[in-house]
């Protein structure tokens, strides 16, 4: 005897493909929701705020006329900004890494840790706000200026790029490891010849992609305390400073109508920064990435 | 008195001779014993095929003999394995230097993803060779002693991995050829190849055995009895038997070896 009935398959099978065709239709209306929401965003942004992007917004600092008002000291102190959060998080974060997935021997405590960095990427990033305000610019008096507004958003995506790197050298194959350590190689040679070079396009997207997270994230600064006007460049890395998700947040509270399309002019920046940084991911990730 | 001497020295030369002397190894993963008093002794400059079925500890025994078996945090070992009489479990032997003697071709081909060069010049790098012109030298007899040379000498800065299987094998063998090493050890070189390959493959072992000790780890039965010297039955991580390959195949001494190699299991 035959266990599959195909005359009540035939019959069934209409239902089926009513039922495929229904989903179907629900996945693409809510991938189509989040892009005309995306689309609609974009299309007031860039009306409110292109007419704003002269020059002149690049060269002029805050003002208290929408006129006159530039983004110049937000843009050189966001540029500041990621000049101390890429070393210390790409240095620290891939460090971390190596050491978990490389040295690390398995037991509890190696568990705890590693399962711990994960929670604290889920972290709100006003906690990590709170923290910086404490450590640095309290405790370690490096007062609200790069270094300590660096050191702070360096925590913050620490985790992201821990996270990014461990997948990374997880990703490289176990046999080309055997391959280098059967040749008398010692850990040392073998993560630096064989394991980073196969997982730098992955560790480096990672870490860019954690960078522009950075780049936009407005609490931590708020909380520690970065102005907003500020009429100077900044000099060194104890200077003052104030960033470009700053400044945007700055002239959105503003009251005068003027204002917010000067927010929207300064989010044209930003988001035209964000593009660059997600470019030179991509680029890294097509150019470097090995196969297996 | 004379005859004594020449005795004497006839024990040495054949002790000399020895590359391994494994004496009582045992060996866990964890709580599963998977080598269990384990003695065998491998000769220079022959062939010894370790055969046996899945699971039986075979691949286990070539790994602990460059101990990479310990690249498993929980393998724990008693016994000892003397590498030219000198135990490779003392604390002062480093890995690194056996594994300088003592090289490794694996069962599924694992170039580096580089240039074919730079796969071959990796050992004598990271030993600290640096000059262009001895790499030059040591990559091409590396290729030739792989028999692999005039299949890559014009693309030598190509990725080894555009390359078949059964050349990334070969390179792979040319790699560890260029530690010039004493010992290679195979762990089934040939079971991810195709019989053309493997012929090839096979070829070159006895080419290598003039020059090397080999010991090779085979699933085939056919490939065991063509190419080796000596042959070791394992099986659940004993050596059920030990002889001369002719013997092995032809009338051995355990029953359970003659039902392996008759194909009745495994």
């Amino acid at each position: 005897m035959n266990y599959v009935n195909h005359k009540s398959v035939i019959k069934r099978m209409n239902k089926r493909l009513i039922v495929n065709r229904v989903f179907k239709t629900i996945f693409f209306i809510a991938t189509l929701f989040a892009l005309v929401v995306l689309a609609v965003l974009f299309y007031r942004i860039i009306t409110q705020g292109i007419g704003y992007i002269t020059p002149d917004f690049f060269q002029n600092f805050g003002s208290r006329f929408p006129e006159k008002a530039g983004i110049k000291a937000a843009l050189i102190g966001s540029i500041w900004l990621m000049c101390v959060v890429a070393p210390v998080s790409i240095i620290l974060g891939v460090g971390t890494a190596i050491y978990l997935e490389e040295y690390a021997k398995k037991n509890k405590l190696n568990d705890f840790i590693r399962m711990n960095i994960s929670n604290l990427a889920g972290v709100p990033s006003v906690v990590f706000g709170l923290l910086g305000l404490t450590i640095f610019v309290r405790a370690l008096s490096l007062g609200n200026s790069i270094l300590a507004a660096g050191f702070t958003m360096s925590l913050l995506i620490l985790p992201v790029i821990i996270v990014a790197a461990q997948e990374a050298i997880r990703a490289v194959p176990q046999d080309v490891r055997e391959a280098s350590y059967g040749m008398g190689a010692t850990k040392w040679q073998t993560i630096t010849q064989i394991v980073l070079p196969s997982a730098i396009p992955g560790i480096l997207t990672g870490a860019i992609l954690a960078l522009s997270r950075a780049v936009g994230e407005t609490a931590p600064l708020v909380v520690i305390g970065i102005p907003v006007i500020i009429q100077f460049l900044p000099e060194n890395l104890l200077s003052q400073f104030t960033a470009l998700p700053m400044q945007i947040y700055d002239w959105a509270k503003r009251p005068q109508a003027e204002f917010q399309f000067v927010a929207s002019a300064g989010i044209l920046v930003l988001m035209a920064f964000l593009l660059i940084m997600n470019s030179i991911a991509i680029f890294i990730r097509n150019k470097f990435q090995r196969k297996y | 008195m004379v005859q004594t001497l020449e005795k004497g020295s006839v024990l040495n030369k054949e002790s000399s001779s020895i590359v391994y002397d494994t004496q009582q190894l045992n060996l866990w993963y964890g709580t599963h014993h998977a080598l269990k008093n384990i003695n065998l002794q491998i000769k220079e400059n022959e062939v010894t095929a370790i055969i046996g079925p899945s699971g039986c500890g075979k691949s286990t025994y070539i790994k602990t003999l460059n101990r990479m078996v310990e690249l498993v945090p929980t393998v724990k070992t008693s016994g000892k394995i003397l590498y030219r009489e000198r135990n490779i479990f003392d604390a002062d032997y480093g890995v690194e230097e056996l594994r300088t003697k003592v090289g490794m071709v694996f069962q599924k081909p694992n170039p580096f993803p580089k240039s074919i060069y730079d796969n071959i010049a990796y050992g004598p790098r990271i030993h600290g060779i640096k000059n262009k012109k001895i790499l030059d030298e040591i990559v091409e007899k590396s290729l030739r002693g792989a028999a692999i040379w005039d299949e890559v000498k014009d693309r030598l800065t190509t990725n080894a991995y555009s390359l078949s299987g059964g050349q990334q094998q070969r390179i792979c063998i040319a790699r560890c050829l260029a530690i010039e090493p004493d010992v290679i050890l195979m762990d089934e070189p040939t079971s991810a190849l195709d019989p053309i390959s493997t012929l090839k493959v096979e070829e070159l072992i006895q080419e290598l055995k003039k020059e090397y000790s080999i010991i090779i780890v085979t699933h085939n039965m056919q490939q065991a009895a063509r190419i080796s010297d000596k042959t070791a039955f394992f099986l659940n991580g004993e050596v059920v038997e030990f002889d001369d390959t002719d013997v092995i195949f032809s009338t051995p001494a355990d029953k359970r070896t003659e039902d392996y190699i008759s194909g009745r299991f495994g």
